[in-house]
């Protein structure tokens, strides 16, 4: 790790003015691929402004329409909440399924988020449930908020606060795991939400991105079939000494199908 | 550039300068001289480094120290009690010879003590699956996996310390 300066944030207000007096300051969450990625040299922010400390941003809020999770909320807490798991399983499922248990211990939702890993699990629950990303700023739509790999629409300073999930008719996500890394080689979660059924895909790209073909043909009938013979181009999608791209896109089609077969159940 | 870190590892607490970049794990094996913790693949995803923090199985060598500051930590050597009696979890290690060179041993302990927190009454399936942070190289798994079941029907096998 190249050397830099540590910060513990009272708040999210004095994490705001932290990384407002150097621009080279990152926020850290759980740190569960910051500090990998430290250790890699793959980063070298002057200063950590640690978002630990700050219970405001670790709870669950289950409404009638929609469940709010604070960004410092982990996956462990979000896996195992009764009440998430009661009002959107699809996504109490997938927390519990990111990386393994010691790091769902750390890692948070907000982390995830603004990460952006190619391959992590958050941005597909959140393009495919039509979240809302809240920061000190603003609400972003997760539609807008993914720019690609490691990209979003998170300006200098800015920190996410809370995620809100619109809870769905119905929801599933299935994961193809890298048999070494159990990261997501394919991941697909597929819902039928108030704005129309929902495909995301995480893996298989460089970021998360939405089947619309899939998604009129689940607008005209919610079934496994309807999904089955859906093809994703393989051209823009992620060739590596795991998968060819090819084989992503058959696994788009697979993972959809399966999806939709678990949202029914 | 240094920082004061402060923690209670093993009931005790502890408080040193140390570099804002120094990793947990680091700080327990070089500082506090606590070598049972391991530094296996250095990359998160062997586990022989798992310490609880607050309860919570966790990684010590995926998080700096500094994050740990306040934090009630419990490495392998604060599992038995006092006296030496070996924890439940390390007895059925034992027993059910959980282990080939051990080197994994720790972090398997310690994450084990956290499944079965989390799983009171775990199936096989579940141990394998919970499991998954925690690999061994002589894949010596099976008698592992016996181990956590046998522990798992002790009633203390949550208790740490003592």
């Amino acid at each position: 790790m190249y050397a830099f300066q540590y910060r513990k944030a009272k708040s999210v207000d004095d994490a705001v003015s932290a990384l407002a007096a150097d621009a080279d300051a990152k926020v850290l969450g759980g740190g569960q691929s910051l500090v990998a990625a430290l250790k890699l040299r793959l980063a070298q922010p002057s200063a950590l402004v640690d978002l630990g400390t700050i219970g405001d941003l670790r709870y669950i809020k289950v409404g009638a329409a929609e469940v709010t999770i604070g960004a410092m909320t982990t996956h462990a807490t979000v896996a195992a909440s009764p009440e998430l798991k009661k009002a959107i399983p699809a996504l109490a499922d997938l927390a519990g399924d990111i990386g393994d248990r010691q790091v769902r211990n750390m890692g948070t939702c907000g982390g995830s988020i603004a990460n952006n890993d190619p391959a992590a699990d958050y941005p597909a629950a959140c393009q495919g449930l039509v979240a809302t990303i809240i920061t000190n700023k603003r609400r972003i739509a997760a539609d807008d908020f993914f720019k690609g790999l490691y990209e979003t629409a998170l300006e200098a300073g800015e920190i996410i606060t809370a995620v809100s999930f619109p809870i769905p008719k119905r929801a599933a996500y299935m994961k193809f795991k890298n048999p070494a890394s159990r990261f997501a080689l394919v991941g697909v979660f597929v819902a039928e939400t108030s704005a129309g059924p929902r495909v995301a895909v995480t893996g298989a790209g460089p970021g998360v991105f939405r089947v619309k073909d899939m998604e009129q043909a689940l607008a005209r009938k919610f079934a496994p079939e309807s999904v089955a013979a859906i093809k994703v181009p393989a051209d823009d999608l992620n060739s590596d000494m795991h998968a060819q791209a090819d084989y992503r896109a058959h696994l788009i089609t697979v993972m959809a199908k399966r999806a939709v077969e678990k949202a029914l159940k | 550039m240094a920082v004061k870190v402060s923690m209670t590892v093993n009931g005790k607490a502890v408080s040193h300068e140390v570099e804002e970049r120094t990793l947990l794990v680091n700080y327990i094996r070089e500082t506090l001289k606590l070598t049972g913790t391991h530094v296996g693949c250095d990359t998160a995803q062997c586990g022989a480094c798992t310490v609880h923090m607050n309860g919570k199985a966790i990684k010590s060598c995926n998080i700096v120290a500094m994050q740990a500051e306040g934090a009630n930590i419990t490495t392998i050597e604060g599992v038995a009690k006092a006296d030496g009696t070996l924890h439940p979890m390390q007895q059925a290690f034992k027993e059910h010879h959980g282990l080939q060179c051990g080197f994994c041993t720790p972090g398997m302990v310690m994450s084990a003590i956290d499944l079965v927190k989390n799983f009171p009454n775990p199936t096989e399936a579940q141990i394998r699956e919970q499991l998954e942070g925690n690999l061994c190289r002589c894949t010596g798994y099976h008698n592992i996996v016996k181990a956590i079941k046998a522990a798992s029907a002790d009633k203390n096998v949550t208790v740490v310390g003592g």
